[in-house]
């Protein structure tokens, strides 16, 4: 069967590189002005070319985004399950070569977990670990998923990628949405990035998608991390990827984040800063290229720019966030993933969302309907 | 007065619950509206513990009827299951059938709705399946035991409005139910239209929640639809392409 990866390798990163950055401003003018805008006009958008337009592009974004959303945002927490992991990256605190405390969390653990994240008023739900197929693998997930999927009304996953078996296997357990980033599209840097551990294979990642696709999973979040490479010509590949998936999986739901590299214990400096207008260049270049897109925007991001970005196109956010296993109260000076930055509670940022004309909405979903 | 299976209507909008910046606002604009007839989404209650929902305590009004939506099921059996979980937790038999498998544009699905809508009537349920403006469908929906057709105007949300007349028109033309258009009404002018042309009814919502006053605009709605109806009772003169003559030319054989 035929994946995205098929497409991609027709494609050449210094190419499409050097397309963007080419954009010009009659380029941007004709995309800002188009009713349905292509990917060459997505190119144009996220360019140097459409710096001077951003004021432009927000209006339209919060146009686009309250037509098809509305005035309200979906909150969504992780459950930090395990920093368990099999794999080498250079920008991540769970790395193997990091050596750290690993911890499992223990049914009961998890459910203690779970008793705080409820009492913050969550009904949704994203299950995060580090790539580890020895300990964490798809039999602990359905165990974990059979656990807390009567606590729940949504469960979403960002986990390592599974094959089409293991997805299939765990949908009928209550799971409704994976999220898996790419990282980079860059093949050479990803290899650099990723030297060692099943996810040094970029072909079986890229595809993931596909098998997510196949699978039927009724929701599935796409990305890159910002700062491995060129974030222009990476999100390129992210809004490409996202165009073939919706026409070929057109029963799927998709989503996008555009997570920023942040400080990790032994850390890497991004190659690539993206700046705050950057970040809101991209994040309404997606809303103008796709009006149906779920944008998601997380705690790593400055309590400023959360409060001010609510309005401009995105439409989940999590808060109260921990990134370690055992982070709300089994064993909260466990080892974090990332550093977060925005430490508010869940609800101070609802408080937040209603000073910008929003509501905050805890439950837009239920297992029981599917 | 507008009749639905065991229900008469004063008030010909039905509205949506959808996209408001706030339960509070919500509950204003429905009660400027004068809606009768308010459907909410399964997904976004909390059906085991609902007489603590803040949008269902917000909607507890004697004149206002829940109708339960299906928003989010892909298929006739999800659909089923959904609208007997709705009876259970709201006490109601009214059930607005939405089946989208494409979660994109959120296009009905004929072939599901119709099994799905066989199905509910069988068992009791007072069903109002959103479809696309496919006279077809509308006949056979009926044959199958709907309470009413929701044909969509344009897409839902996306404020174009009637984009489907000349088939709403076929479809009230021959229509034994009663018609809400349902989806894509994005002005009172819409609205008005709508029931100018013999809608029974229609459901808005996106173009009351997210206007700048959702009060003021519930309000103009409700203005519309009372517009358009009376409109539609008196009778439209018809537009004609030639010229009538104030003195015809046949009037001496009345003579």
């Amino acid at each position: 069967m035929s994946s995205f990866n098929d497409i991609f390798e027709t494609c050449n990163w210094d190419d499409t590189k050097a397309s963007i950055y080419a954009k010009t401003s009659a380029d941007v003018e004709r995309a800002l002005a188009a009713d349905k805008r292509t990917l060459e006009d997505f190119k144009a958008l996220v360019s140097p070319a459409a710096a001077p337009y951003l004021e432009q592009m927000a209006q339209i974004s919060q146009r686009l985004t309250l037509k098809r959303f509305g005035k309200v945002l979906q909150m969504y927490v992780p459950l930090y399950l395990s920093n368990e992991c099999s794999n080498i990256c250079t920008y991540c605190g769970f790395s193997y070569d990091n050596k750290v405390k690993r911890k499992t969390l223990s049914p009961m653990e998890i459910m203690q977990e779970v008793a705080v994240i409820k009492e913050m008023g969550y009904e949704h739900v994203l299950l995060v670990t580090g790539e580890d197929n020895v300990n964490v693998h798809v039999d602990y997930f359905k165990k974990v998923l059979e656990l807390i999927r009567p606590h729940f009304a949504h469960i979403s996953m960002e986990v390592q990628p599974m094959d089409l078996e293991d997805y299939q296997q765990l949908t009928p357990y209550g799971l409704n949405t994976v999220l898996v980033y790419q990282e980079t599209y860059h093949k050479e840097d990803y290899k650099k990035h990723h030297p060692k551990g099943k996810k040094s294979n970029f072909k079986y990642r890229v595809e993931t998608p596909d098998r997510l696709g196949q699978a039927g999973i009724h929701k599935m979040g796409l990305g890159v991390l910002i700062g491995l490479e060129d974030w222009r010509t990476d999100c390129f590949f992210t809004a490409m990827h996202l165009n073939y998936l919706e026409k070929k999986y057109w029963q799927t739901k998709y989503s996008l984040s555009f997570p920023r590299l942040r400080p990790f214990s032994g850390g890497l400096e991004p190659k690539v800063e993206m700046n705050d207008r950057e970040l809101v260049q991209l994040i309404c270049a997606y809303r103008l290229f796709n009006e149906e897109v779920e944008l998601s925007i997380s705690t790593r991001e400055s309590a400023n720019f959360r409060n001010n970005i609510i309005r401009l196109g995105i439409t989940s956010i999590s808060a109260g966030s921990k990134t370690n296993p055992g982070g709300y109260a089994v064993e909260p000076e466990s080892l974090e993933q990332f550093e977060i930055s925005d430490e508010r509670s869940p609800a101070e940022i609802a408080k937040i969302i209603a000073q910008q004309g929003y509501e905050a909405v805890w439950k837009d979903w239920d297992s029981c309907l599917t | 007065m507008l009749t639905i299976a065991d229900k008469t209507f004063q008030s010909r909008l039905f509205t949506g619950t959808g996209k408001f910046n706030s339960p509070s606002m919500m509950e204003e604009a429905l009660l400027a509206s004068g809606s009768e007839l308010v459907t909410v989404a399964l997904k976004r209650v909390d059906v085991k513990h609902n007489d603590n929902d803040d949008l269902l305590l917000r909607l507890k009004y004697p004149h206002i009827n829940l109708l339960p939506n299906t928003s989010g099921v892909r298929n006739a059996k999800e659909a089923v299951f959904a609208a007997q979980l709705a009876r259970e937790a709201l006490e109601t038999n009214w059930i607005k059938l939405e089946i989208h498998p494409d979660p994109k544009y959120l296009m009905p699905d004929p072939i599901e709705t119709l099994k799905a809508t066989e199905e509910l009537a069988k068992m009791g349920f007072v069903v109002l399946p959103y479809i696309h403006a496919d006279p077809v469908l509308c006949k056979r929906l009926e044959d199958a035991g709907t309470a009413a057709v929701m044909p969509l105007g344009s897409p839902i949300g996306s404020n174009k409005g009637l984009k489907t007349i000349d088939f709403l028109e076929i479809i009230i033309s021959q229509s034994s139910v009663p018609v809400i258009v349902d989806a894509g009404i994005g002005a009172p002018s819409d609205a008005a239209k709508a029931l100018e042309i013999g809608a029974d009814a229609v459901l808005v919502n996106t173009a009351i929640a997210v206007s700048s006053n959702p009060v003021q605009m519930a309000e103009a709605f409700k203005l519309a639809v009372e517009a358009g109806r009376m409109a539609f009772e008196a009778k439209l003169a018809q537009p004609v392409s030639h010229a009538m003559a104030s003195s015809p030319l046949t009037s001496f054989l009345d003579e």
